[in-house]
C-alpha cells in the first residue's frame, strides 16, 4: 500500500494529512505555523507519520500548498491552495461548484468545475478585511478566546452593525460599541455579519453556484456557518476535515504523482512514438 | 480679556488649547482619547483651563472639532477637522498652500485658497495602512511603544521594503524580514517610506502647491518629516514641537474669537449670556 501526504503551510497553522490509495485519510496533524516554517512544515509532517504509525519511507509522494508551500523543504512538489482547496473540497462533496476558504489571513472564493478544476478564483491579497484576522481582532478587543466566538455570537439578538473596514479600525469599534454599553454578544454577531458580507461580496465576484462549500479554519465556527448561509441564501456543506481541506488537495495530487508514475512504459512509449513522428 | 477655547477630538488624542485676544496660547493639555468622547472631552478642557490659571467663567466661548467633536457637549459649536487645521496651519505659516495632516487613524490632504479656506481636500480614514496606526501596529510588531519610534528610526541606515497595502499583513512582513536578520530601526524606517509614499499620493490629488505644512501627532516624528521633504524635494512647515499635535485644536480656539468678534459686533453675547443663565 502506498501513502501519499500534503502539508498546507498557511499563515497561522499549518496542517498535514497523510493519505492511502483509497483516498481515505488515514492521518493529519495541526500546528503553529510560527516564525520557523520550515520547522513547522516538518512538525505537522512528522506528527501526522506518528498519528498513523507510519515511516518516513512508506509515504511516496509530499505535495507542499499554502502561503509557505515552498519552504515544505522534504514536499516533492508544491501546488497552490486555490487548486488545493478545490480538489479537496470536490473529493469531500462532489457536489460543489464554489468554493469559500477562510484562512487566518485570507479569504478565497473559487470556482471549480466537477472535476474539481480552477475555473475562476478571487482573493483579499491586498487587505485583511473580512478575513479571520477580523475575528482575531475581535477576540484579542473583548478578551474572549477564537473558539468561543461562535458560540458567543450565536446568543446574539440585536447585532451591532460594524461600520469600519480596516481589521485594525474594527478592533476599537468593538471597544466602543462595547463602551456605548451593547452587549458582547450582540456586537460579535455583529462582527461575523460583516464578515459574511464581505465573504458574499468577493463569491459574487466569480459568481456564487451551488452547491458551495466551506473550507479553511474559519469553517468550524458555527457563526460563521449561520451567517455566510444567511448572506447567500443557501446552507454551505461543512466538512469535519474543513480545516484540512488544502492538505487534503494536495494529498490528492501527490496521490496522482504515485498512479502516473506507476505507468511509465505507456507513457514513455507514447513520447517515443510522438517523438518519431515529429522526426 | 476675552479667552476662547478649541477641543480637538481626535481618534487617538484629545487636545485642547486656551487662547487669548491677543493671539496668546496661555493653556494647552492633552489625553488619549478612549471611548468616553464627551468625559475626556470635558476633562481635558478643565485641565487646559486650570493651566492657563483660568476659571472656566473666562472662556467665553469653545469650539469643537476632531471626529469626536459631537460628543464635546461642552463646546458652543463644532467645526470640521478641515476648516480647524487649516486655521491652525495659516495661523503658523500664512502662506501654506497645502497641509497634510497625519492622525492616529486618518490621513488628510487639503489645498486652500488665498484666503486661508479649504479649497480641496482628500482623507483616508477607512485603511489603517495610510495612518498613524500603520506606524504603530509595525511597532508593536516588533515589541516597541509608539514613543520608542523617533528615536528608533533615527538609528536606521537603511529602509527596509515595507509594502504597506495593509497593516495586518505588514506583520507577516515585519516577521519576515526579523526572521532575515534585519535591524528593527530599518523595518521602522521602511514603514514611515511607506506611510509617506501614501501620504504624496493622497496630496497629489489636491493638486498641492507649495507652501507645504505638516501637522498631526505622527509629524512629532523628525524621520518622518525628513521623509515627506525628500518625497516632495521641497522644504515643508512644520509647527514647533508639541504643537505640530494641536494645530487643530489652536484652529478651533481662533475660530473662537472671529465668532465671538461677531457675536460682540452684532451685540448678541448679552443675549447668549442672558440664555445660558
Amino acid at each position: 500500500m502506498a501513502y501519499a501526504a500534503g502539508v498546507d503551510v498557511g499563515s497561522t497553522q499549518t496542517k498535514a494529512v497523510v493519505i492511502n490509495e483509497a483516498k481515505e485519510i488515514v492521518s493529519r496533524a495541526l500546528t503553529d505555523t510560527g516564525a520557523n516554517v520550515i520547522l513547522a512544515a516538518e512538525n505537522a509532517f512528522h506528527e501526522a507519520l506518528a498519528n498513523g504509525e507510519l515511516r518516513e519511507e512508506e509515504v511516496e509522494y509530499v505535495v507542499g500548498t499554502g502561503y509557505g508551500r515552498y519552504k515544505v523543504t522534504f514536499g516533492n512538489t508544491q501546488v497552490t491552495e486555490i487548486s488545493c482547496h478545490g480538489r479537496g473540497a470536490v473529493h469531500m462533496f462532489p457536489g460543489t461548484r464554489t468554493v469559500v476558504d477562510m484562512g487566518g489571513q485570507d479569504t478565497k472564493a473559487i470556482r471549480v468545475s466537477p472535476t474539481g478544476e480552477i475555473i475562476d478564483f478571487c482573493m483579499n491579497d491586498k487587505c485583511a478585511a473580512g478575513t479571520g484576522r477580523f475575528l482575531g481582532a475581535a477576540s484579542s478587543a473583548l478578551d474572549i478566546p477564537l473558539d468561543e466566538l461562535g458560540p458567543t455570537a450565536l446568543q446574539g439578538e440585536r447585532p451591532v452593525k460594524i461600520s469600519t473596514t480596516c481589521t485594525v479600525f474594527a478592533e476599537s469599534e468593538v471597544l466602543s460599541w462595547l463602551g456605548k454599553g451593547k452587549k458582547i454578544e450582540d456586537i460579535l454577531l455583529g462582527v461575523h455579519q460583516s464578515i459574511a458580507a464581505r465573504s458574499t461580496g468577493l463569491l459574487r465576484r466569480v459568481g456564487i453556484e451551488e452547491e458551495v462549500t466551506f473550507t479553511g479554519g474559519v469553517a468550524r465556527n458555527l457563526a460563521m456557518i449561520e451567517t455566510l448561509n444567511q448572506g447567500m441564501g443557501l446552507k454551505v456543506n461543512v466538512s469535519e476535515e474543513s480545516h484540512y481541506m488544502g492538505a487534503l488537495g494536495a494529498a490528492l495530487f501527490a496521490l496522482d504523482h504515485i498512479l502516473a508514475s506507476r505507468v511509465p512504459h505507456q507513457t514513455k512509449s507514447g513520447q517515443t512514438t510522438k517523438a518519431a513522428e515529429a522526426a | 480679556m476675552n479667552y476662547t477655547a478649541g477641543i480637538d477630538v481626535g481618534s487617538t488624542y484629545t487636545k485642547a488649547i486656551i487662547l487669548s485676544e491677543d493671539n496668546q496660547l496661555v493653556g494647552r493639555a492633552m489625553a488619549n482619547t478612549g471611548f468616553k468622547l464627551t468625559e475626556v472631552s470635558e476633562k481635558i478642557y478643565h485641565e487646559a483651563v486650570a493651566e492657563a490659571g483660568l476659571s472656566v467663567n473666562d472662556v467665553d466661548y469653545i469650539i469643537a472639532t476632531g471626529f469626536g467633536r459631537h460628543q464635546a457637549r461642552l463646546s458652543d459649536v463644532q467645526v470640521t477637522d478641515l476648516t480647524a487645521s487649516a486655521r491652525g496651519a495659516t495661523f503658523f505659516f500664512p502662506n501654506t498652500q497645502t497641509i497634510l495632516d497625519i492622525g492616529g487613524q486618518t490621513m488628510k490632504a487639503s489645498r486652500l485658497d488665498d484666503s486661508a479656506k479649504v479649497k480641496s481636500f482628500r482623507l483616508n480614514d477607512k485603511c489603517a495602512a495610510g495612518t498613524g496606526a500603520f506606524l504603530e501596529k509595525t511597532a508593536r510588531y516588533m515589541g516597541y511603544s509608539t514613543t520608542e519610534i523617533g528615536p528608533l528610526v533615527a538609528t536606521s541606515k537603511e529602509a527596509a521594503s515595507i509594502s504597506g497595502v495593509c497593516a495586518v499583513f505588514a506583520e507577516s512582513e515585519v516577521i519576515n524580514h526579523l526572521s532575515e536578520g534585519m535591524a528593527p530601526a530599518d523595518i521602522m524606517y521602511g514603514a514611515i517610506v511607506s506611510l509617506v509614499g501614501r501620504a504624496v499620493q493622497l496630496m497629489k490629488r489636491v493638486r498641492m502647491e507649495p507652501e507645504f505644512t505638516l501637522i498631526g501627532g505622527i509629524l512629532r516624528f523628525e524621520t518622518m518629516v525628513d521623509v515627506v521633504r525628500g518625497a516632495l524635494n521641497a522644504e515643508v512647515n512644520v509647527p514647533e514641537g508639541d504643537l505640530v499635535q494641536y494645530t487643530s485644536a489652536l484652529g478651533a480656539a481662533i475660530l473662537g474669537h472671529q465668532r465671538l468678534l461677531k457675536l460682540n459686533q452684532s451685540g448678541a453675547t448679552a443675549e447668549r449670556t442672558s440664555v445660558a443663565a
